[in-house]
């Protein structure tokens, strides 16, 4: 028996897919999301009475490119039915598997383009090839839904109006779009992670759509090192989920988790891609994280691995934040007091930032300095904007 | 094809180049141009004057209002425009790149309505 659940699985498994093959054949994305979304009602009409089709996603593309077809005929006048025709009958070919995945790609870089800005880049992202619908994105990003459907309807008409193109970049421009694609995917996940607002301190349906997006993605380009590197830094974070909140929601820091309640399956997943990297040698930033993550999943953690680790991000990325964390790490080698310096020397660049006071905290309390230490765990939670980070601070700062 | 609008950017406050430096652009602009028109791309380039020697004719009813003036005193004016016909964005941007490298100013990329 097919019924509405069945109809809604495929919806989300092959929007996105669907989709990418008609902006191809019809020229114009919301053209596409109309004529997939009609073949979806479609369905749901039809799919409980003649059972599941062989492919799915096949029918709903040869559905929706017939009423897209059906549709112009009937709204267009003669010329110009003619000249659509011809252009919507040249494509008229089976869904093949490598040109579906170059579709879905295209659809990818058109989502992420760097014209268009970042919250205009997520939500796309998440719509198009996510097959959210609006209401979902609001209610994941914590926005007002008309702030969400504005935002999608003023960049689908830039990519309209500016004439984005539907390609996949040359190799020239490979490494900057592909970035700016990764970069999008991770921001999706790190705000699931934890979220810059909100009571929850982790909201695992944004993890989970980003994870989704990154095995898309990995395996649209499988030779693509980063793509991977970026999977498997998620499947590794994502790992250890569970243990990073105890039973009333509050935060336990990395060091003081139940390792039993970490998610081996995804740890061994990830840990494979990063071997996978490994073999590859061609080291980016996504792939080093993963690696230091890969490393944290191990128990004893090798802290001098670690720093290595963190020596070699820095050099990819020079970034206060991974100066920060490496602060940390040197401290599991050398001491608290060794990390305090190195951290008090970012206090220009982080001053501003949560996770600064934070680390410098802790830090001063592993060195019995309790008052400087209270005085950092307030500045620390004067700075975040998520309860249950707050909360932590609060409770650290009570225990001095 | 389609048209796009490169505008430069030019702040009204600040320092103007020195007469070496502006000759340095401008001999940048000109190879810029060349290429423009080599490549098939290049409509029309043209530098504008300041925003104080603008006129603006403003309809008011039946009448025609001239005042002296820019149409809007702001911080930035457009200090000159290229006009170019390529395939897609992503080819007008790479113009907006080099002219941005040659000119040393933001340039606003705007595709046009109709051309």
């Amino acid at each position: 028996m097919v019924d509405q659940a069945d109809v809604a699985r495929v919806f989300r498994e092959e929007y996105g897919r669907a989709v990418a093959v008609l902006v191809r054949l019809l020229g114009d994305i919301d053209l596409a999301e109309e004529a997939v979304q009609e073949a979806f009602e479609a369905a749901v009409r039809r799919w409980p009475e003649s059972g599941l089709p062989p492919s799915p996603a096949g029918w709903i593309v040869t559905t929706a490119r017939n009423r897209a077809i059906d549709r112009h005929r009937r709204e267009s006048t003669r010329d110009e039915r003619q000249a659509e025709a011809s252009r919507l009958h040249v494509s008229d070919e089976p869904l093949e598997e490598g040109a579906v995945r170059d579709d879905r790609l295209r659809l990818i870089f058109t989502c992420c383009h760097p014209s268009l800005g970042t919250s205009a880049q997520v939500a796309l992202t998440l719509r198009l090839l996510g097959g959210l619908t609006t209401a979902e994105i609001a209610r994941l990003f914590l926005v007002p839904e008309p702030t969400v459907a504005q935002r999608l309807v003023r960049a689908k008409n830039k990519i309209r109006k500016a004439r984005i193109p539907y390609r996949v970049p040359q190799d020239a421009d490979l490494p900057d779009r592909l970035h700016a694609v990764l970069a999008v995917l991770y921001l999706i996940f790190t705000e699931g992670h934890t979220a810059t607002s909100g009571g929850a301190l982790v909201r695992g349906d944004l993890c989970a759509e980003a994870i989704r997006l990154a095995r898309q993605l990995a395996e649209l380009m499988p030779d693509e090192p980063e793509a991977l590197g970026l999977l498997a830094l998620m499947l590794l974070v994502e790992s250890r989920r569970a243990a990073r909140t105890a039973p009333d929601g509050s935060l336990v820091p990395l060091i003081e988790q139940d390792r039993s309640r970490w998610d081996d399956d995804l740890a061994e997943q990830g840990r494979d891609l990063v071997r996978r990297c490994l073999r590859r040698d061609r080291p980016g930033p996504y792939q080093v994280q993963a690696a230091i993550q890969a490393v944290h999943s191990e128990t004893p953690t090798d802290w001098r691995q670690v720093v290595a680790l963190y020596d070699h991000l820095l050099a990819l990325a020079p970034t206060p934040m991974v100066a920060l964390n490496r602060a940390i790490a040197v401290g599991e080698v050398d001491g608290p007091g060794a990390a305090l310096v190195l951290v008090d020397g970012l206090r220009t660049a982080l001053g501003d930032h949560h996770l600064f006071h934070a680390t410098r905290a802790e830090l001063l309390r592993r060195l019995g300095r309790a008052d400087e230490a209270a005085t950092a765990y307030v500045d620390a939670a004067d700075r975040t904007r998520n309860a249950v980070e707050r909360d932590f601070l609060d409770r650290r700062r009570g225990e001095l | 094809m389609s048209h796009y609008l490169l505008s430069v950017v030019t702040p009204t406050e600040g320092t103007p180049p020195t007469p070496e430096e502006l000759d340095a652009i401008m001999k940048n602009v000109d190879t810029l141009h060349r290429e423009m028109r080599d490549a098939g791309a290049w409509v029309f380039s043209g530098g504008l004057d300041a925003p104080d020697t603008a006129t603006v004719v403003r309809p008011r009813g039946d009448e025609l209002l001239l005042t002296d003036g820019p149409f809007i005193e702001a911080r930035e004016y457009v200090g000159g425009i290229s006009i170019i016909d390529v395939p897609d964005l992503d080819a007008a941007l790479e113009w907006g790149r080099r002219s941005a490298r040659a000119i040393g100013l933001p340039i606003e990329v705007r595709p046009f309505h109709w051309a």
